[in-house]
């Protein structure tokens, strides 16, 4: 399934002819690593994983991606909101202290 | 590790939200954004109109959608969208889904309106409000989609809202529009089938998708899902849909009603509630389940004035 | 083909011959009649365009700008209440660079209800972005909308062309509606510069940074410097076809006018007789009648005023707390280029009429007097 994300470039406009002539979006939101922004990180306990899907189906920032058949979080998007392991139902996603 | 077996998701794979959006942790409002475009793929335009996915799309240049998105004016989702399905068809394409998508804010209140107007004439649109209660993105004040005792910003604890949450659907089914359905981000499943049935049906389709807020509810973000699930479970929020504002279907019938006071203490804007006011809330669920289930042909005893 | 059609239908015949393909309109007094015609014209298919009936002038405004988004050619109509209910989105529409075209009646503001002709409708919404054309007379009418959607597709920039109510909306003229095959070979259809398409999907109008806006608004001010010249353009192309010239202003008898009224709508074509009769008395008058108001005709008003000794500006509006708006932009204009004296005239406000027997008065109050006595000279209130 699915392999790691490209990321977008971020934009700087050097002169108003560059910009589009209207207020309309060329990038991606990709080149904003919300990480950033976790004081705690979700770590899967492999192991004890049912493969249900339903951490990856629950991440409200889509920072769960599928790989080999196991969830994997793209810790450069993870806000750390803690949704997934609230609902794993073998609680086998911890919430670890982020070490900055 | 064990060798592992394939999984099987619920919902496609295929995402068309993507991260480094700017949503507060454990936002409702883009999980329905989420599951939303997942049924109905990549041929959709949205119409969104101040709210908070104005701000969590990103700013410009960007963008964290994949499908394209006029950001219109706060009243102006339901017109927005009436035009942008009028101009589309008349460049020749037929095929693509507009959606209008607003909070509870800009459906309930100043957006009625337009939507009332689209809704009467059917135009060939969905209308999603996605609620989260409250005008968040200008920082929690409170709207006709405040569920009585909340607080927020502009009804404080010493004088909380006291007056009851709009009914929008059934507002919404006095239109006789072809298809009125409610959701929660808390049954993915349950708001797939019931958007990709919609993709379907021509005219107006309106959904009202439940959306948890940590930061407007305060509550604890990892606690999202579970307040959307229950919101269903304590009938508060039930899941279910009208078509053609006659024919009523339950979708969620919950095998234990809980009790509400579950679902409001896990949010700080009821902790100042009162045994007698959680009573009255719970009265009114009652009673709204009640009628709810009297619509839907499954009423469990008669009502109380014929025993 | 020549038709004796009223104004408002001068509207929509435009509207038809442009090929307009998304019209969104609430009804209005005195507008009614231009969407009642473009209605039937969709119904038997004269014009395959889809008429989105709203349920109120923002929402018709709202609809356009979705249909334009969609690179549609929009068109709509309304007056007063109605354009003042469209202010937040007439705002929209240019920062989006959309070139939608609405044809306005000017119409008194309320309070009291008033249907009857005043520019103070259209006047307050001259920062919202819009090019504005002012009409003398049905023919213009017709012909500035078509021009209206060629000088605003190539710019992206919204078009209002004006009529004064009643006395232009609902006034028969002989109008020539000229063939659809020579308006297609005038005004090919739309191209949008983008749009919204799952092909190229980007997001419109999302929130803009001080680090971004300003830039924005540059372009939509730079891009509005080019259209009077463009007006001149393209208004000499449809002579070629049609047979009749438009452009920023229409002068008359300015060559050796002594005193020159500056005035725009139907009082503009009232002044011109005004100062055949004037003229005939063996005064030299002339009359300089503003077509083309936003953007604003500078380097025209300028060459053509400064050779006169005085000028006679007549509002049908006023900026309160200020004075007769066509009167500041002439001064402002004038600024630093010329110091003939500039008397400013108020008539008309709320439907009053204006007649020949008023620019008499304006005449001989200029005549009477080196400068004039205070910013506003009221002709025709009952003091």
């Amino acid at each position: 399934m699915k392999g790691k994300r490209r990321k977008a470039e971020k934009i700087i406009f050097h002169s108003e002819r560059e910009m589009p002539m209207a207020p309309m979006s060329i990038g991606s939101m990709t080149f904003n690593l919300t990480g950033a922004w976790r004081n705690i990180r979700p770590v899967i306990d492999l192991d004890n994983c049912l493969q249900c899907g339903i951490c990856w189906k629950f991440c409200p920032d889509a920072a769960i991606l599928i790989e080999n058949e196991y969830p994997v979080i793209d810790y450069d998007y993870c806000k750390g909101c803690g949704l997934c392991a609230e609902e794993c139902p073998t609680k086998c996603i911890t919430m670890e202290e982020e070490i900055k | 590790m064990k060798k592992p077996r394939t999984m099987k998701l619920s919902l496609p794979l295929e995402e068309y939200m993507n991260p480094g959006h700017l949503a507060c942790q454990g936002c409702g409002a883009t999980l329905a954004m989420r599951y939303v475009l997942k049924a109905l793929g990549q041929k959709t335009v949205l119409c969104i109109p101040a709210c908070c996915w104005s701000v969590i799309d990103g700013p410009f240049p960007y963008s964290s959608l994949d499908v394209p998105i006029f950001h219109c004016a706060f009243e102006t989702a339901a017109a927005s969208a009436s035009g942008v399905k009028a101009g589309l068809e008349m460049v020749g394409d037929k095929e693509t889904t507009v959606v209008a998508w607003a909070g509870d804010g800009g459906t309930f209140d100043i957006g009625l309106q337009a939507l009332s107007g689209a809704a009467e004439r059917n135009d060939n649109i969905i209308y999603v409000c996605y609620d989260n209660e409250a005008y968040m993105n200008t920082g929690i004040q409170r709207s006709s989609a405040t569920p009585y005792g909340a607080w927020t910003t502009t009804t404080p604890v010493k004088h909380f809202k006291d007056q009851p949450k709009k009914d929008i659907v059934a507002i919404m089914a006095a239109h006789c529009i072809p298809y009125v359905a409610t959701a929660s981000v808390a049954y993915p499943e349950d708001l797939y089938r019931k958007m990709k049935k919609a993709k379907d049906i021509k005219g107006t389709r309106f959904f009202h998708i439940f959306a948890p807020c940590p930061s407007g509810w305060k509550s604890r973000p990892e606690d999202t899902i579970k307040l959307a699930r229950l919101a269903v479970q304590t009938c508060y929020f039930p899941l279910y849909e009208i078509e053609w504002g006659e024919k009523y279907t339950l979708n969620i019938k919950p095998k234990e009603k809980k009790p509400v006071v579950e679902y409001l203490r896990l949010q700080g804007r009821f902790s100042h509630l009162t045994e007698k006011e959680i009573n009255l809330i719970q009265a009114e669920v009652d009673r709204k389940w009640e009628r709810l289930l009297r619509l839907c042909g499954q009423a469990e005893e008669r009502p109380a004035q014929q025993k | 083909m020549k038709k004796v059609i009223m104004g408002n239908h001068a509207l929509s015949y435009g509207a038809m011959l442009s090929r307009v393909q998304v019209i969104s309109a609430y009804p209005i007094t005195p507008q009614t009649q231009v969407v009642e015609l473009l209605s039937e014209m969709c119904a038997s298919k004269v014009l395959e365009a889809q008429f989105i009936k709203v349920e109120s002038e923002h929402s018709a405004m709202a609809a356009l700008i979705g249909a334009a988004l969609a690179g549609a050619r929009t068109f709509t109509a309304t007056s007063a209440q109605g354009l003042a209910l469209m202010h937040e989105l007439l705002h929209w529409a240019s920062g989006a660079r959309l070139p939608i075209v609405m044809g306005n009646i000017n119409r008194a503001m309320a309070p009291g209800w008033s249907i009857w002709s005043d520019q103070n409708d259209s006047l307050s919404q001259r920062d919202t972005g819009w090019m504005q054309f002012y009409c003398a007379n049905n023919q213009e009418v017709l012909d500035s909308v078509i021009q209206a959607y060629k000088v605003a597709e190539r710019f992206f920039i919204p078009a209002m062309v004006i009529l004064d109510a009643f006395s232009l909306s609902h006034t028969y003229e002989v109008v020539d509606v000229p063939d659809q095959a020579l308006v297609d070979a005038y005004l090919p259809p739309f191209k949008p510069a983008f749009r919204l398409t799952p092909d190229e999907p980007h997001a419109f109008g999302g929130l803009t940074s001080p680090d971004h806006y300003f830039e924005l608004r540059y372009k939509l001010q730079k891009a509005m410097e080019k259209v009077p010249e463009a007006v001149e353009e393209t208004g000499r192309e449809y002579e070629k076809l049609f047979g009749r010239y438009l452009g920023e202003v229409e002068a008359h008898r300015l060559d050796d006018a002594e005193i020159i009224l500056v005035t725009s709508g139907t009082a503009g074509s009232t002044a011109r007789v005004a100062v055949d009769q004037l003229r005939e008395k063996g005064l030299a008058v002339g009359n300089l009648r503003i077509r083309l108001f936003r953007p604003f005709p500078f380097h025209l008003v300028r060459r053509l005023l400064s050779r006169a000794k005085k000028v006679a500006v007549v509002d049908r509006n006023i900026s309160y707390g200020h004075h007769g708006i066509f009167y500041q932009e002439i001064k402002s204009a004038l600024y630093g280029f010329s110091s003939i004296p500039i008397f400013g005239f108020i008539a008309g406000l709320g439907g009053r009429d204006i007649t020949p027997e008023t620019f008499a008065e304006i005449i001989d109050y200029t005549l009477s007097h080196d400068t004039p006595e205070a910013e506003i000279v009221w002709i025709g209130v009952k003091k």
